[in-house]
């Protein structure tokens, strides 16, 4: 009958929506095409995973954006929570060394603290956000400004910088590779699929979006607003640790510009894969090209000296405005043809 | 046909106007004009079409074949309510108000009285302050939208359309919203706005409505122009049978007699919250229990209260013989209660979304097999909503929201249906919906009732409440007035015990 087919199409998404579904695809394929004509060392294999490596952070912490996005919220907080997160866990890895030595235990407790501390920070953003009932614009700009002073503070000013020592447990972290890609992309990988499965498979997912499009209705819908709202947060703290994780080995160190501008990357990242800024729509396949998508034109940039790598940040900011703009469209002609 | 397109006194006539939305046909051919200084009702059912032509006639869209005439003269209507230039206002079902604005900036929102750049505010409010009077609505100019009733909002909309001199004034569904006390003072206005010489197009599903106000009646169903006359040669069951083209003798079902002795499934004992004052009922099983009463008498705030929705602030609640205390709508759900809103399109359906979400969002931990949701048990049970309470969905895929809303209450029933409950709560089940939906829904209230259900039927419309309910509670104030039993179920008697003329000791 008619409605095996009917349900069928509705799993996915409504129509009309196919060319934005796409879109993120095709502007990250005509950009491989753009950055191999000008340099076909582009997609060598070296660049190739390198570009993978560098989207891991932003990505990462776009997934966890992906599902506070959805339900409605923002978090504003992510890079100065990284910071926070890098420089307190090599402060203490290297206050460890004394009595748990240089080995895979000093860096295994350094891991699990940031995870700790990820979770709580999240949790603190969900809690003020749905207990106290304070805007999420307002919430995470104030706990961004707050981590942002701590990192400073922590670092007096200046570095914190890993114990050399250290460097050698902890470097494959970043640099080693695992049949044959780099660990950082196994970690954007798993966090992808895992997140595309919660969001889109279970019943987590489906209340993120529901809360997204209509709090009161969720709210009659026997969903517990204000537990799956801060549980968005918590996802997106526990993005930002793992992110970190995979991030101290990079350069050993933490400061005052660590993560500066992530917040605003990874919600670009968002956007420009198709989430609805308002709530009640997200993808996660678009996420992970919006990312892939923002490192591509940094890593054009470099290859290339036809536009300024200076110029990374004005790129990348006309391609968040052109992905919105293509979005407006498509929900216009949607809504004249649906009324 | 009565109808002559270049009718040179007809101040808007439309000439065999046809509509489709990509391919799907919405009006075929109708004919519509609307005389200076007459109220010109336009009924149907859900889905026949009156939206699509009210809003041609605004400008908000345009036709797909056939001529606008103004005045006699053939005209394009400008889109997006540009047509206001030309006297034409079209009123929408939803508010059309900046919320964190006061209402005297609302009423001259894109056409403030300036000098030099400067906003002649003094002089504003005094207008606003003058119209305000006139309509009789008793709000500051300088109180914020966002802080006004539902019933005082639709008036400021009604007042603006007023002040701006409207020379054709449209009008979806004005009344749906309103008191019977508040429809009446409404119902001045436009007598007064129709002589005054200004056309009048209304719409609304309350028939009773349409024979007071009305001049003249056009009824279209399915897209097509059905009748066209004087309001006064047409009967309340007449206007029924041209919208939905049968008889309609059995609108209320035959209520099976209700069953004393069945075990008591809800208690109530002195239910007290901010805004309900110690309020007891029983309900037992199989029974359909009414709840009368004015707007804000509480009733939706007991049920609310008990469905854990709102706080509670004293008394006892027992569900199947124990004492429960839902805190929340969960913990209502899982014991087997549900709820069903009177706001269908800001509480209860994600309009945004297709069918099969909505439909499973109240159990949809029931749809979770091994930590995921269960696909193909979601699309059986939407199949299921669609089979046992005939939603007629114009294409599968159809966003909730561009539904009629006959067919989202049915997906509404559709949705709490799921969680197999044993008691339903439906509150104003039948607002907004046209006579032939209704029939069905309380057919479907007194199924759920003879399967063992137990139905609660909160409503402002007497008739059915008379029509479908066992025993009947009247709320006033809070507190519950009085209750009535078989054939003491009357208007008569609701009317005085919803009115304080009369109270149970």
């Amino acid at each position: 009958m008619a409605h095996s087919d009917l349900t069928k199409e509705q799993g996915r998404t409504l129509p009309k929506l196919d060319l934005k579904t796409m879109g993120p695809a095709i502007a990250l394929i005509l950009l491989c095409i753009i950055g191999y004509s000008l340099n076909p060392a582009f997609l060598g294999e070296g660049n190739i995973t390198n570009l993978l490596t560098r989207s891991a952070f932003i990505g990462i912490i776009a997934v966890g954006a992906t599902f506070v996005i959805t339900a409605g919220g923002i978090d504003l907080s992510v890079g100065s929570m990284a910071a926070v997160l890098s420089g307190v866990m090599i402060m203490v890895m290297n206050s460890l060394i004394d009595v748990l030595g240089t080995g895979v235990a000093t860096v295994m407790t350094g891991c699990i603290c940031s995870l700790i501390l990820g979770i709580g920070a999240g949790m603190v953003n969900g809690l003020l956000t749905t207990k106290a009932k304070i805007e999420a614009f307002i919430v995470t700009l104030g706990t961004m400004g707050i981590f942002r002073s701590l990192v400073t503070y922590f670092a007096d000013g200046g570095t914190l910088s890993l114990d050399f020592s250290l460097r050698d447990t902890y470097r494959p972290v970043y640099y080693e590779s695992f049949g044959g890609l780099p660990i950082p992309v196994w970690v954007f990988l798993g966090v992808s699929v895992a997140g595309w499965i919660l969001l889109n498979r279970t019943a987590f997912g489906r209340y993120c979006t529901a809360i997204g499009s209509n709090e009161h209705v969720a709210q009659y819908s026997a969903i517990r607003v204000e537990r799956i709202k801060t549980a968005t947060y918590v996802i997106q703290g526990f993005c930002v640790s793992l992110a970190t994780i995979i991030y101290v080995p990079r350069l050993g160190s933490a400061s005052a510009s660590t993560g500066v501008l992530w917040e605003l990357e990874a919600i670009a990242a968002v956007i420009i894969g198709g989430t609805v800024l308002k709530g009640g729509y997200g993808r996660i396949g678009g996420t992970i090209l919006g990312a892939l998508i923002l490192t591509t034109i940094g890593n054009i940039l470099n290859f290339t000296d036809v536009i300024s790598n200076y110029l990374n940040g004005t790129m990348q900011g006309l391609i968040i405005i052109v992905a919105v703009w293509l979005q407006r469209a498509g929900w216009r002609g949607r809504g004249k043809t649906a009324d | 046909m009565p109808f002559d397109g270049g009718s040179p006194v007809a101040v808007l006539a439309a000439d065999r106007i046809s509509k489709s939305f990509g391919s799907v046909p919405v009006l075929f051919s109708v004919g519509f004009d609307i005389l200076p200084g007459e109220v010109h009702a336009l009924i149907g059912e859900n889905g026949a079409g009156k939206s699509t032509l009210m809003k041609i006639l605004g400008g908000f869209h345009q036709p797909t074949s056939g001529r606008i005439f103004m005045d006699g003269k053939e005209v394009v209507l400008p889109p997006n309510g540009q047509a206001e230039d030309l006297g034409i206002v079209l009123l929408h079902q939803e508010f059309n108000l900046a919320e964190q604005m006061t209402v005297e900036e609302n009423m001259f929102l894109g056409r403030e009285k300036s000098s030099n750049g400067f906003l002649r505010r003094k002089e504003m409010r005094e207008e606003v302050r003058g119209h305000l009077a006139e309509v009789g609505l008793n709000v500051s100019p300088t109180a914020r939208v966002s802080d006004l009733s539902v019933a005082q909002k639709q008036m400021l909309e009604i007042t603006r359309a007023v002040s701006r001199q409207a020379r054709v004034l449209i009008m979806d569904e004005p009344t749906a919203v309103l008191t019977t006390a508040e429809t009446e003072l409404f119902f001045r206005q436009v007598r007064r706005l129709r002589d005054n010489g200004v056309a009048v197009v209304f719409v609304s599903h309350k028939l009773g409505e349409v024979k007071e106000i009305a001049d003249r009646i056009t009824v279209l169903r399915d897209g097509q122009w059905i009748a066209t006359r004087p309001a006064r040669d047409l009967t309340l069951d007449a206007m029924a049978q041209l919208m939905v083209g049968r008889e309609l003798s059995d609108l209320y079902p035959p209520i099976a007699e209700a069953d004393v002795d069945a075990p008591k499934i809800l208690e109530v004992r002195n239910l007290t919250t901010p805004r309900v004052r110690d309020v007891s009922f029983d309900l037992r099983r199989g029974e359909v229990l009414g709840f009368s009463g004015l707007v804000g008498s509480g009733r939706t705030d007991v049920f609310e209260a008990i469905c854990g929705l709102q706080q509670v602030e004293g008394g006892q609640i027992r569900f199947d013989g124990q004492p429960v205390n839902f805190r929340s709508v969960a913990k209502a759900r899982d014991a087997g209660i549900a709820y069903l809103t009177k706001d269908r399109k800001g509480k209860g359906l994600l309009l945004e979304q297709g069918m099969l979400p909505n439909v499973t969002l109240l159990a949809l931990p029931r749809f979770v097999r091994n930590f995921m949701l269960d696909r193909k048990a979601e699309e059986e049970a939407l199949k299921r909503g669609i089979r046992r309470f005939d939603i007629r969905a114009r294409d599968p895929n159809v966003r909730v929201g561009d539904m009629s809303g006959g067919n989202q209450q049915k997906l509404l029933l559709a949705k709490i249906m799921e969680i197999n409950p044993k008691v339903v709560i439906v509150d104003e089940p039948t607002r907004g919906i046209d006579v032939g939906t209704k029939q069905q829904i309380y057919h479907f209230i007194a199924a759920l009732a003879a399967e063992g259900m137990s139905v609660v039927v909160i409503s402002s419309e007497m008739p059915e409440i008379i029509g479908i309910c066992h025993r009947v509670f009247v709320m006033r104030e809070g507190r519950i007035a009085g209750s009535l039993t078989g054939d003491d179920i009357n208007e008569n008697e609701i009317v005085r015990y919803a009115a304080g003329l009369k109270e149970a000791v």
